[in-house]
C-alpha cells in the first residue's frame, strides 16, 4: 500500500505524496488533536479516538461489511454508468441526428440534483440495491457520455486518413485507431466520476439503505458520535484513494507512450 | 506482365463546398495516365489540387465527375480492394503516438492480417535498413523529425504495395535531411518496382526525383509536361527548370 520513493516521497494508493503533503496532513491531525484538548468528545474527538473507531470498523466482519457493500455500490453504479455511456457516445457519434435529441436530454440531467434522484428512485422502486444503482447511473451517466464522446470527436484527421489509407476493417479501425483515441478520456471520465460516485452512494444509503457507509453516518449522527461519522468518512476516503490509485496505476501503464516535459508551468 | 496503365484520370473534375456555401473547384477536367513502374512529380503551387488530386487516387475522396482507375479499380467504390496495394507517405510522419516505431511500421502488415512475428520481422528490417534499429522500441515522442518520417517510409514500403503515393513528405525536414531521405526513397522505389506518384511544390525536389513531371495550374490541370529527367543534361534540365517557372509564374498571375 505504502513504499517510500526516490524523490523521498511518500507512494500512497498509487499516488505519489510529496512530503510537504505529509507535512500538511499530520499538521491536520495536531491542529485537531490540540483543539480536541479544549472542545467536548461530540464535537471534536481525539485523533486516538478517531483511529480506534476507524480499527473497530474492520475489526468486525458485520461492520467491515458496510464498508465493502459502499465500496461494491460505486464500483458497480461507474460499470453501469460507463456501459450506459458508452452506448450512448457510441450512437451519438454515429448520427448527428440521434445526438441533436441526446445531447439536450443530457443536458438537462446534468441539472437534476442526486437528492432529487434518491426520492424518484424510492417511489419508482422496490429494491434497496436496484434504487443505489438507478441513481448512481443516472448522475454519473452523462460525464461518460460527454467525456467519451468529445474524446472520439478530438481524434486526429491526419491519423484517420492514414489509418483508412490501409483499408482497416471496421473492428481493426476500432482497435487500433479508436479506443487508443478515447483511452485517455474513459481514465479521466472514471477519476472524475469516482468523486462524484463517492458523495451520490452517502446521500443515496442515507435516505434509501439500512447498510453502507452513509447508512452508518446517519447511525453516528442519531446518537452524536463524531468519532464514528469521522471514521466511517475516513473509510469511503480511503476507498477512493485506493481506486484512484488503481486507476492511475492502469493509466500509467496504458499511457507510457505519452511524453513528460521536464520543465512545468 | 500487364501492361495497363497502374493510374489513369479520365476526365477528372472534383469541386467542394465553401463553409459559406459557395463552391470551390479543386481539380477540372483533368486526364493523364501513370505506367506501372513509373515516377512522377506532380508540381504546383499550394491551393492547385495535388493534395486533392492525390487524395482522389488513394480512395479518401470521391470525383464529383470523371473517372480515376488504380490497377483498373475505382479506388473509392471498391476501397477494400486495395488493402495491402497502396502504400502512403504524408507529408507529415502521422504516426501512432501510442505504437512503439516497429508497431508504427507494422501497422499495414498487422491490418493486413500478416501473422504477429513475420510481421514484427519485417518491419525490424525496414527500420534496419533506414539507420533505425537502435529505435525500433522508441515511442514517436523520442524520435526527431527526420527519424519520424523514416519511419513513416518504413511503414509505407513494409507492406510491398503496388503504387507508392507520396504527399510532399520531405518538405518539413532540413535540406540535408531531406535530400538524403529523397535518395533513399528513389532507390526503394526502384527496387521494389512499384509506381510511385511524389506530390510536391519544389521543382529541385521534382527534378531531383529524375522521373516524370507534371505541372499542375489551378484548379488542377496539366500546365507542362516533361518526361525521363534522369537522363537530361545540364542545359536541358536548365530549360525544363526555365519552362516550370514560367508555368508557375502564369498561374500566379491567373
Amino acid at each position: 500500500m505504502t513504499a517510500i520513493t526516490a524523490d523521498r516521497g511518500l507512494r500512497l494508493f498509487g499516488q505519489e505524496l510529496k512530503p510537504e503533503g505529509i507535512y500538511a496532513l499530520v499538521g491536520l491531525a495536531v491542529v485537531w488533536q490540540i483543539v480536541s484538548l479544549f472542545m467536548p468528545d461530540f464535537l471534536f474527538p481525539s485523533v486516538p479516538q478517531i483511529a480506534t473507531r476507524f480499527v473497530e470498523i474492520f475489526s468486525s466482519w458485520q461492520s467491515a461489511y458496510n464498508a465493502v457493500a459502499t465500496g461494491a455500490r460505486i464500483l458497480a453504479g461507474l460499470a453501469g454508468a460507463f456501459v450506459f455511456g458508452s452506448l450512448l457516445a457510441i450512437v451519438m457519434a454515429r448520427s448527428e441526428r440521434i445526438e441533436r435529441y441526446c445531447y439536450p436530454l443530457l443536458n438537462f440531467n446534468q441539472g437534476i440534483p442526486a437528492l432529487s434522484w434518491v426520492v424518484i428512485s424510492i417511489i419508482w422502486f422496490r429494491g434497496t440495491e436496484f434504487r443505489i444503482f438507478f441513481i448512481m447511473v443516472m448522475t454519473t451517466l452523462p460525464a461518460f457520455a460527454f467525456q467519451l464522446l468529445d474524446s472520439y470527436r478530438s481524434m486526429s484527421k491526419d491519423l484517420f486518413e492514414m489509418t483508412l489509407a490501409f483499408r482497416p476493417s471496421r473492428y481493426d479501425l476500432f482497435r487500433t485507431l479508436i479506443w487508443p483515441t478515447v483511452l485517455p478520456g474513459i481514465f479521466t471520465a472514471w477519476k472524475v466520476n469516482l468523486g462524484n460516485a463517492s458523495r451520490v452512494v452517502v446521500v443515496a444509503e442515507l435516505v434509501g439503505a439500512t447498510g453502507g457507509v452513509g447508512y452508518q453516518l446517519l447511525q453516528q449522527q442519531q446518537v452524536f458520535d463524531m468519532a464514528g461519522a469521522i471514521a466511517w468518512t475516513i473509510v469511503l476516503v480511503v476507498f477512493v484513494l485506493a481506486v484512484q490509485g488503481v486507476i492511475s496505476a492502469v493509466e500509467g501503464r496504458a499511457l507510457r507512450y505519452r511524453a513528460a516535459a521536464e520543465r512545468t508551468l | 506482365m500487364n501492361e495497363d496503365p497502374a493510374i489513369v484520370f479520365d476526365r477528372v473534375s472534383k469541386s467542394f463546398t465553401r463553409p459559406d456555401g459557395a463552391p470551390f473547384e479543386a481539380v477540372r477536367d483533368l486526364s493523364f495516365s501513370i505506367a506501372r513502374g513509373e515516377l512522377v512529380a506532380i508540381l504546383g503551387k499550394t491551393g492547385c489540387g495535388k493534395s486533392t488530386t492525390f487524395n482522389l487516387i488513394a480512395g479518401l475522396l470521391r470525383p464529383s465527375e470523371g473517372r480515376v482507375l488504380v490497377d483498373g479499380h475505382d479506388p473509392f467504390v471498391e476501397f477494400d480492394w486495395f488493402r495491402g496495394k497502396v502504400g502512403i507517405v504524408f507529408q507529415n510522419d502521422r504516426l501512432m503516438p501510442w505504437r512503439s516505431a516497429i508497431e508504427n511500421v507494422a501497422l499495414g502488415l498487422e491490418l493486413n492480417k500478416v501473422a504477429r512475428d513475420e510481421r514484427l520481422a519485417i518491419a525490424a528490417a525496414w527500420l534496419g535498413r533506414l539507420g533505425l534499429s537502435t529505435h525500433e522500441q522508441d515511442f514517436p515522442h523520442a524520435l526527431s523529425g527526420g527519424m519520424r518520417q523514416r519511419v513513416s517510409i518504413a511503414r509505407a514500403f513494409a507492406g510491398r504495395p503496388d503504387i507508392l503515393l507520396c504527399d510532399e513528405p520531405f518538405s518539413a525536414l532540413d535540406e540535408h535531411t531531406g535530400n538524403a531521405l529523397r535518395d533513399e526513397f528513389r532507390e526503394l522505389l526502384r527496387e521494389t518496382g512499384a509506381t510511385g506518384v511524389f506530390i510536391t511544390h519544389s521543382i529541385e525536389e521534382a527534378l531531383r526525383l529524375g522521373g516524370r513531371l507534371i505541372v499542375f495550374e489551378r484548379p488542377a490541370r496539366i500546365a507542362y509536361e516533361a518526361h525521363s529527367l534522369a537522363g537530361l543534361s545540364d542545359a536541358e534540365r536548365d530549360a525544363v527548370r526555365a519552362g516550370i517557372r514560367q508555368v508557375l509564374a502564369a498561374d500566379e498571375a491567373a
